[in-house]
């Protein structure tokens, strides 16, 4: 290749003699429209980069002046400056543990089904489908569907379960989709392996299909989950309360959760309730990266023993 | 069908009668009538599509694993028909171990792990690990490379010693057959020769049924061989006999590269 290591970007001088003429036709008109290419890709990355940047900064700074350990431990109040996050911060977590619990063993389950035992018939075509179609279902119909179901019909209550519930009805398809996807990524080689060694299915999937699926698994559980840590319309459709001044103690108990506690901040006409939501915002986003972050660790720790 | 004038074989450890093998409605096997000799090699030639690969994989039950396969006739081990309805497929791929073309260590498990999948994957009890452990790697020829890194995951290891892994694993659950499904198919010349070594001195001990597109290969370590061609058994004779008299004219086009 005749390609100089470092782009230059100066046109080339008019007196250096042309190159020879390459099978590939003019190369240096190629190589301007590959530079502008570039560089449309370079600013197509930017320019959100940027925005999400100034939000971020805006937000900081409205926040930082109340963001101090008070607030992280103190109860909502009617005086801004007194207010907390604490129920919103221990309702958030609660939520999510309980929401992995319910959605992590079905969507788990049904992926194992769905790619392992079922036979490729007009049943399973059809719950595939539905199952893609869920995943674009908007958040609010869940929200209804949880009010129904656990809410009033198995009289659950505003409660943390019937929260957790619709949560997990929601990142449900994200779930199964993801599992499915690591599942399949594991080559047939290898199961085939485990079935010439004399292996039922159920033990080749635990002992050597599962282990090779799991950090793959894992990435689309954790983002499904974070995703339900932001999530705010089904939660107030299922009646979540913006006022609670205590920590859950049971998972019957009512709750309240970051994004929820933000918004009825935002609503307030008072700015100073403004300056407690922008304080809110970080920590919900703290929240989130800590998520993705055990979520990197967790998989670069499975990947480096399996290394492929 | 085998020219009635070759030498009788010793003993049959395998037999197949009349198999016929089908994926979807495409019929792999024409129905093959063989007996593969207890502890010698007996090698399978043929070109690619010929039904080799498939012949072997009826004999430890793998053939039925793919969907929409299909098999008729009788297989039997020891006299014992292997699709009886009392025998479970689990248990006679314990004694009918198989190795494959691309080797396929397990890549979460270290070396030796690996070794004992096949008891852990039966739920066996593992009485002496590291006895298991040494004996199946040194039967395999690969210990004195990996004694010392045991712990380790297996894919790191080079192609050949991959397949060698692949083949401890197989021996540690003590098999009576080993099928190989051209094994040194994607190996250099050197871990080729390594692993026909192998296979040489495992047939004191094993039955070993070896699939190649390799002539030569078979002419070096198989003691039987076997020509297939468009899923039928053309002819199966002694390695030597075969390759200096063969009796159809097709395995002679084929062993003098006329096709293939």
């Amino acid at each position: 290749m005749v390609t100089p290591s470092q782009p230059e970007l100066a046109p080339v001088a008019p007196t250096t003699p042309p190159a020879e003429p390459s099978p590939l036709g003019d190369q240096r008109s190629g190589r301007l429209g590959e530079r502008l290419f570039t560089l449309v890709c370079l600013l197509s990355l930017a320019l959100p980069l940027l925005l999400l940047a100034l939000l971020f900064g805006q937000t900081l700074a409205d926040a930082l002046p109340r963001l101090d350990w008070a607030f992280l431990t103190s109860f909502p109040s009617s005086r801004p400056e007194a207010a907390g996050i604490l129920p919103a911060l221990a309702g958030s977590a609660v939520l999510m543990v309980l929401t992995a619990a319910i959605a992590i063993p079905l969507g788990v389950g049904a992926a194992l089904w769905l790619e392992e035992y079922a036979r490729p018939s007009r049943f399973t075509a059809f719950v595939e489908l539905n199952i893609s179609n869920l995943a674009g279902v908007p958040s609010i119909i869940y929200g209804l569907l949880g009010l129904e179901l656990f809410v009033r019909a198995l009289s659950l209550g505003r409660s943390l379960l019937a929260g957790a519930a619709t949560l997990a009805l929601l990142v449900l398809p994200m779930v199964i989709l993801s599992s499915r996807e690591a599942l399949r990524a594991v080559p047939l080689s290898v199961r085939e392996a485990c079935f010439a060694l004399g292996a039922d299915r159920w033990q080749g999937l635990r002992r050597v299909v599962l282990p090779m699926a799991a950090p793959g698994m894992l990435t689309g559980i954790i983002l499904a989950l974070a995703r339900a840590v932001g999530e705010t319309a089904p939660l107030v459709t299922i009646g979540a309360v913006a006022y609670v001044n205590f920590v859950p103690s049971s998972v019957l108990d009512e709750f309240t959760a970051l994004p929820i506690q933000i918004f009825s901040w935002v609503s307030r006409p008072q700015l100073a309730f403004r300056a407690n939501a922008s304080a809110g915002i970080v920590v919900l986003l703290a929240f989130m990266l800590a998520l993705n972050a055990a979520a990197i660790w967790l998989r670069a720790r499975l990947q480096r023993r399996i290394d492929w | 069908m085998y020219a009635e004038n070759t030498a009788e074989p010793p003993r049959a450890k395998l037999r197949t009668e009349g198999l016929r093998a089908w994926f979807g409605h495409t019929e792999a096997l024409r129905g093959v009538t063989l007996r593969l000799p207890e502890r010698q090699v007996t090698a399978i030639i043929g070109p690619s599509g010929c039904g080799k690969s498939t012949f072997i994989r009826c004999l430890n039950r793998m053939h039925e694993v793919v969907p929409g396969a299909r098999l008729e006739g009788r297989v039997t081990l020891d006299g014992q028909d292997v699709y009886a309805p009392q025998i479970n497929p689990a248990r006679l791929r314990r004694r009918v171990g198989m190795v494959f073309q691309k080797a396929n260590p397990f890549p979460t498990m270290s070396i030796r792990d690996n070794v004992l999948a096949g008891l852990k994957l039966n739920r066996m009890r593992i009485e002496d690990p590291e006895v298991i452990v040494e004996r199946a790697l040194r039967q395999a020829a690969l210990w004195d490379e990996v004694k010392d890194e045991l712990d380790r995951s297996g894919v790191h290891l080079s192609g050949g010693q991959q397949q060698r892994l692949c083949i401890a694993r197989c021996l540690a659950l003590e098999p009576e057959v080993l099928l190989m499904d051209e094994p040194c198919s994607a190996l250099d010349p050197i871990a080729t020769a390594k692993v026909e070594e192998l296979i040489r001195d495992l047939s004191e001990r094993y039955t070993v049924v070896l699939v190649t597109h390799n002539m030569q290969q078979a002419a070096r370590v198989a003691d039987y061989t076997a020509f297939f061609y468009m899923g039928e058994l053309v002819e199966y004779a002694p390695t030597d006999e075969l390759f200096t008299h063969p009796e159809d004219r097709r395995t002679e086009d084929y062993i003098t590269g006329r096709f293939g």
